[in-house]
Order: structure tokens, then sequence, then C-alpha cells
């Protein structure tokens, strides 16, 4: 076998690894101890997009990986700019996103001497990532990246950092791009064990009340065709997280929507009265099961996770499955249909639409002020099905979760773990350079949009037209809706003024703004802005006073739920 | 209600540098306590092994050997068996002897926990004693009354009796990708 070794420096080395990943686009800010990296970058065929933030270029990675399925990439320099995307690192990780960043460090020599913009940051980010690495010497550079693309993107996927010394980048070495890696304490089981397969054949088989809750797995495992079957074939109702938002549609009729603190009240009933369900994916987090020995006292679980770490993590469950969801729920369909005939009804079924009927959200229109609720229905009605909706986080991305109807994977992008305020918007854009053809709008709140607004001008620069939809109440409003609950109305630090105009302000970055009056408004601004060419800011002002509801306060179970303020 | 006990753990990992903050953050950050740990090479120059002993309830242990093992660059963990398994820890005691009557019991002492005295100054004794945790324990309260002036402990390390060993096993020595 002829090794065609060539002499490149580290730099070029990574460029040229990247390229191998297939690597289109990176996002990024240069900084002195990547200057030579961003030197090899430089005409090299990768597009490299300059966020204005280096958490944004985190967090664009992480909303490009979220739409695509394809590892985001960024780069920051050391020292402060990879302090800055520790909050996109730790995002992409509560939500298991494929993100790869690489950092600049000081010259070797220099590490441990607190040497100007030197941070530990292998340190930093350790129990933030599923795997960093500094890199020693440059002729490691080409097997780093194919480890850090392969850990990065199986498995149970995770944010990968490596961190790259200056003279490293510097360093000429004859770079091998064929060499291989072992990995001996990393080896992901995707195939479910035949016993506990057939265990949960029998269970579902026997079950009168079984519901799936489809998590994020169910999305990135790419599964949500055979969670549909497997459900219709037994016509089990399915409920979500809300990184599940989005695996099945949600107009289906078997779907229940998202369940949780903030879930639809559906949802948040019919799955207490469950007899068996079968968890797909997720992790039971404290904001979806609430009180967890109330969330489905009398059911049976079935989990499957492709990560045995979160088996009885939180959840004690009755039959563990550590696996691939997609070919757990194939195998446990072709079971099941050898078994059984297709449904056609059943109690169970009758008692969902029952439940259905009774409790949906009704639209309480008092007619002074533009419902949230309204907006984000028309929001729906105007785009096309594979449109990318992100959030921020508070008030508005329980009302997104609420009222938009998604109905593709992967068009549902929001910080659900870690609960990131700015996130959306960065995101959004990421998400636009995966897909420039389909529609992006960040659905967001005032409180978060200001958090990574500066990266309009990414969006202005870098030509990324996406449309930000900001539900206005001048509030930070979820910690309002608190203090509203559960502080007698004391609004501690939690009022923002109408600072600042946000029509002034996107004109200032060069993207549109629109203030809107009413719904009606809004339906002829949003049909307007998703032909645009640049980024529009639609500045909806909503009522200081309007709540998420149901509620599930803190501590409590799902039978708990508040469903209106009263 | 879940008994709480000791548990030992025995993990081969990659003998890199930064591993052993690696496994040590895990448990600071999932709130596992680590009793004693205790890291050294094995006969294969790229794997170290770490012997833990760690206080908590079946979950926990069993929550601990999950996000061991989610560690990339732990090979191989497993729970050691009290039964099966030899446990030992080695102790240094430098131990007050202001007189030659104390010093003579002392050392009569450390001849009856069969250990060694390694070093004698003209007030001083240090005692060197191996066995498990509570035979330390036990020394280290008799000679409480000399006066201790040091103890240093190395933690206890662990192999499983016969021919069962901690492996990183054939499929998982060569994935190469």
């Amino acid at each position: 076998m002829i090794i065609n070794l060539v002499e490149i420096s580290g730099a070029q080395a990574l460029i040229e690894s990247l390229k191998r990943e297939k690597v289109k686009e990176i996002f990024g800010i240069p900084g002195g101890s990547v200057l030579p990296l961003y030197d090899a970058l430089y005409k090299s065929g990768i597009r490299h997009i300059l966020a204005h933030h280096e958490q944004c270029a985190a967090h664009m990675a992480d909303g490009y990986a979220r739409a695509s399925g394809f590892p985001g990439t960024c780069i920051a320099t050391s020292g402060p700019g990879a302090t800055n995307i520790v909050t996109g690192i730790a995002t992409a990780y509560m939500d298991s996103s494929p993100i790869i960043a690489f950092t600049g460090q000081v010259v070797r020599a220099m590490i441990g001497k607190d040497g100007f913009q030197e941070a530990d940051i292998i340190g930093i980010t350790t129990p933030i990532t599923k795997y960093n690495v500094q890199v020693k010497d440059a002729l490691e550079i080409p097997t780093t990246v194919k480890k850090a693309f392969y850990i990065a993107s199986t498995g149970r996927p995770g944010p990968v950092l490596v961190d790259l010394p200056k003279d490293v980048q510097t360093e000429s070495a004859e770079m091998d791009f064929s060499s291989t890696f072992e990995l001996r304490g990393y080896k992901p089981n995707t195939d479910p064990h035949p016993i506990q397969v057939k265990r949960a054949v029998e269970l579902l088989l026997m079950a009168e009340r079984p519901i799936m809750l489809a998590g994020g797995g169910v999305i990135i495992s790419n599964s949500s065709q055979e969670a549909l079957k497997l459900a219709e074939l037994l016509l089990m109702p399915i409920a979500t997280s809300l990184m599940g938002k989005g695996s099945i549609p949600e107009t289906h009729p078997l779907s229940l929507g998202m369940v949780g603190m903030h879930g639809k009240a559906e949802a948040n009933k019919l799955i207490t009265e469950s007899d068996v369900l079968l968890a797909v994916g997720l992790r039971f987090s404290d904001r979806t099961t609430c009180r967890l020995d109330q969330f489905c006292p009398d059911a049976k679980i079935i989990h499957i996770d492709i990560d045995s770490a979160e088996i009885g993590k939180n959840a004690k469950v009755d039959l563990p499955i550590v696996a691939d969801a997609k070919k757990t729920l194939t195998q446990i369909y072709e079971q099941i249909v050898q078994k059984t005939i297709k449904r056609e009804k059943s109690t169970w079924f009758d008692r969902i639409q029952q439940v259905k009927n009774q409790l949906q959200n009704k639209n309480h229109n008092n007619g002074v002020s533009i419902k949230p609720s309204d907006i984000i229905t028309e929001l729906r009605r105007s785009l096309p099905n594979n449109a990318i909706v992100t959030t921020e986080v508070g008030q508005h991305q329980m009302w997104a979760a609420l009222y938009f109807q998604a109905l593709e994977p992967r068009t549902f992008i929001t910080s659900g773990g870690l609960g990131t305020m700015g996130f959306g918007f960065p995101a959004a854009l990421g998400a636009k350079v995966a897909k420039p053809d389909v529609p992006v709008v960040d659905i967001a709140g005032d409180g978060s949009f200001i958090m990574t607004e500066q990266d309009l001008a990414t969006s202005t620069l870098e030509k990324i037209p996406i449309t930000v939809v900001i539900l206005n109440n001048s509030m930070l409003g979820m910690v309002a809706q608190w203090q509203r609950f559960f502080y007698d109305r004391r609004y501690s630090a939690s009022e923002l003024k109408n600072v600042p105009d946000f029509i002034k302000l996107a004109e200032a970055y060069g993207a549109h703004g629109v203030r809107v009056e009413s719904c009606e408004d809004f339906s002829r601004a949003i049909k307007n802005v998703l032909k645009s060419e640049i980024t529009t800011v639609i500045d909806v002002p909503i009522s200081p006073e309007e709540n998420v509801l149901p509620m599930v306060p803190a501590g409590m179970g799902l039978k708990d739920m508040m469903v209106d303020s009263e | 209600m879940s008994v709480k006990q000791t548990y030992v753990i025995g993990a081969l990992v990659e003998n890199k540098p930064g591993v052993l903050y690696e496994v040590s953050n895990m448990f600071r950050r999932r709130g596992f306590n680590i009793e004693s740990i205790s890291v050294g090479v094995t006969e294969q120059k790229d794997l170290s092994r770490m012997t833990i002993t760690v206080n908590g309830d079946e979950r926990t242990i069993e929550q601990v050997i999950k996000q061991l093992n989610k560690i990339i660059n732990v090979v191989k963990v497993s729970i050691l068996n009290p039964k099966t398994t030899v446990v030992r820890e080695m102790a240094l005691i430098k131990v007050h002897t202001t007189d030659s009557k104390a010093r003579s019991d002392v050392i009569q002492y450390v001849d009856v926990f069969r250990g060694h005295i390694v070093d004698v100054s003209s007030d001083s004794l240090i005692a060197e004693i191996t066995g498990d945790s509570e035979k330390i324990d036990a020394f280290i309260e008799l000679v409480t009354s000399f006066g201790i002036k040091e103890v240093a402990r190395t933690g206890i390390t662990a192999l499983s009796r016969g021919a069962k060993v901690i492996k990183s096993s054939q499929e998982l020595v060569k994935e190469a990708i």
C-alpha cells in the first residue's frame, strides 16, 4: 500500500480534514491564536460565516446540526473566545446535538503560564462535552478530526471540542490522512436485545391504555416513520417531550402534543391514565415529568435509549432497551404485525377523542390585545410544512410548543435542556445556512432576543435572511408569570420598559423592522417577509398579563395542573 | 429504603493526561462521593487501572458505573465483589515515641500487625502497615495514645481472585474506523 504523505502545516491539515468530513460551512470569529487557521481557511472553498459573538457561532453550528442532522462546526480563539462558546456547548450537550468546536490555544510552551488569552478550555468544558482533546502534535490533526466527527455524530450525539495551540497550527509535518484510530472505550450499542424486544411486544399487546412518549431521540435517529407506523398499528396515541416535538405530525389524530410543566392539558391528563408507557429517546427530564411518582403512576414503563446511563437515571423503568430507536421500533413493529391486525377502534381511542374534545385549548380572545396563540396559529397557516421554527426561552417558547403544530422532524428547534435565552436567533441563522431554500422563523421574546441581537449583523453581512417574530410583552415574561402566581405580583427586575425600539434596532443592522397592531397586520406582514432577501424583525406587542397555561407548579404532579389563572 | 454500602470499582482507563480529572470531575458533578481512589499503570503501558471506593445504594452505584462507562477514555469498568476480591491498602504512620518503652511497644504492635518499621528517629518512628482498611484503622487506633504525627494512606487497590480479569474484550481492543 502506498501512503501519500504530504508536508503541510497543522492549520492546512485541519482544513483538509474538514473537507474530507464534507464540511461546507463553518461558523466563527478569528483572533490571535487562530490566525494560522484563518489563513488556511482563506479561499479554501469552505464558507466561513463570521459571527458577532462566539456564543452565537456555537448556537449557529447547533442550529445547523439540528436542522440538517449533520455535525455543525465552529471556531473561537483562545481565552475569552473559548469561554464565550461555553454556553453554546452546554446547550448542545443538554440537547444531544453534534457540534465540533475548534478553539485556539496559546503556544505549547506557554500553556500553564497564564499567558495572554489563555484559558483552560479543556478543564472548563470537560463536564459539558461528549469528548474534548488538546492536540499536542500537528501530526495528530487528521486522526483527531476523524475521531471528533465520529464521536460527535454516533451513539448519543453531543459536542466535541478540539483545542489547538497556535504553534501546532503552524508546525509542518508529513500528514497521513488515511490513518485510522481505535477507541477502546467507545462502542455504542445499536442493536436491541432480542429478549427485551420480545418483552416489549408482550407488554404492548397486553396494554389497554398504551401511550408512546417520543423524545428528541426519535428525531435524532430518524425514526419518525417507524414510531408512527407502530402507533397506528396499535392505535396508540403519541405524546412528545419538548425535544420530541416534530417527531410526528401534530395534526395526526393520534398526536397528543407536548407533555410536561406547560404541556397540553389532554396530553398531561391522558398520560396519567396510561397502563403502558413506551418512552423513546428521552431522559425523563423534570420539565417533562413534573413530580415523577405522579407522572404515569399505573404504567409499566418501557424505555428505549441509546445511552445506557439514561436508564434508571431519573425514572424507574420496568423494561429498558439500550439501542438505536429506529432498529428497536422496527423490530417491535415487525413482531406485533405478525400477531395482531391493525386496530381500527378501541375504548382507549374513544377516551382520547373525548378528552381532546373536552380539553383542547379554546381560544379566549378578549378582543383587547393580540393573543400569542392567534399569532402562532396564523404563523403556522402562513408557513409551508417544511419551514423551520426556532425559539428562544420563556413564555413565547411554551406558546410556540403549545400552538405551533410541527409537521416534520427537524422543523422545531429549541433549547430544551439548558433553556438558553438567546439561542433561537443564532440557531435560526445556522438552520438557514443548512437549509437555504426553507423559510426559517425565530419565535422570540423581547428579553431573549436582546441577548444575541448583535448577530443581526451576521444575518446582514452573510446574507442569511430569516424572520424574527418577537412576542413583545416588555417583560421577562416567564419570570413575571412566576412572580404573578407565586410572589404576589412583586415584579422584581422583570420589567423591560419597551427598550429598545426593535424597529430601529433592526434598521441599524440593515434588517427590516415591522410593528404589527393586529392579527390581520401580522398575517400580511408574514406573507411579505417570507420572500424577503433580508432579515425581518416583526415586533408584536402583546399584553404583559398573558400567562402560559396549562401550568404544573414546581414540585407538583401532572394531575395538579392549572388550566386557567383563576 | 435502599441500603447504602461501600462498593469497590475497578476501571481500566486510557493512560493519558487528564483522564483522572475526567473521572473525578464526573463524580463531583453528579454528586457521587469518592471514598478513595488509587491509580497506577497496568501490564499494558497504555492502560491505567483505577480502584475507586464509593459509598451508596444500589441505584447510585449503577449510575456511577454507567456514567464511568460513558467517558470515552474509560475502557472497562466493573464492580468488584468483596467476597472474591483481594483488597489491600498501605499506610505509613509516623508515631511519637518519647522513650524506649514507647518505642519497643510500638515495634511490638507493628510485629503483631505484620508491618514494618521503615524509619526511626530519636523521638518517632514510621510504621508501614498493609492490609484491608479495617486493619489499618485498628492499628491507627491502637497507637493513637502514643501520639500520631502524620499518616499517609494509599487508598485501596484491589484485584479479583482466580482467573477473572477486567480486560478490554477482543472486540473492544480493535475498533478501527
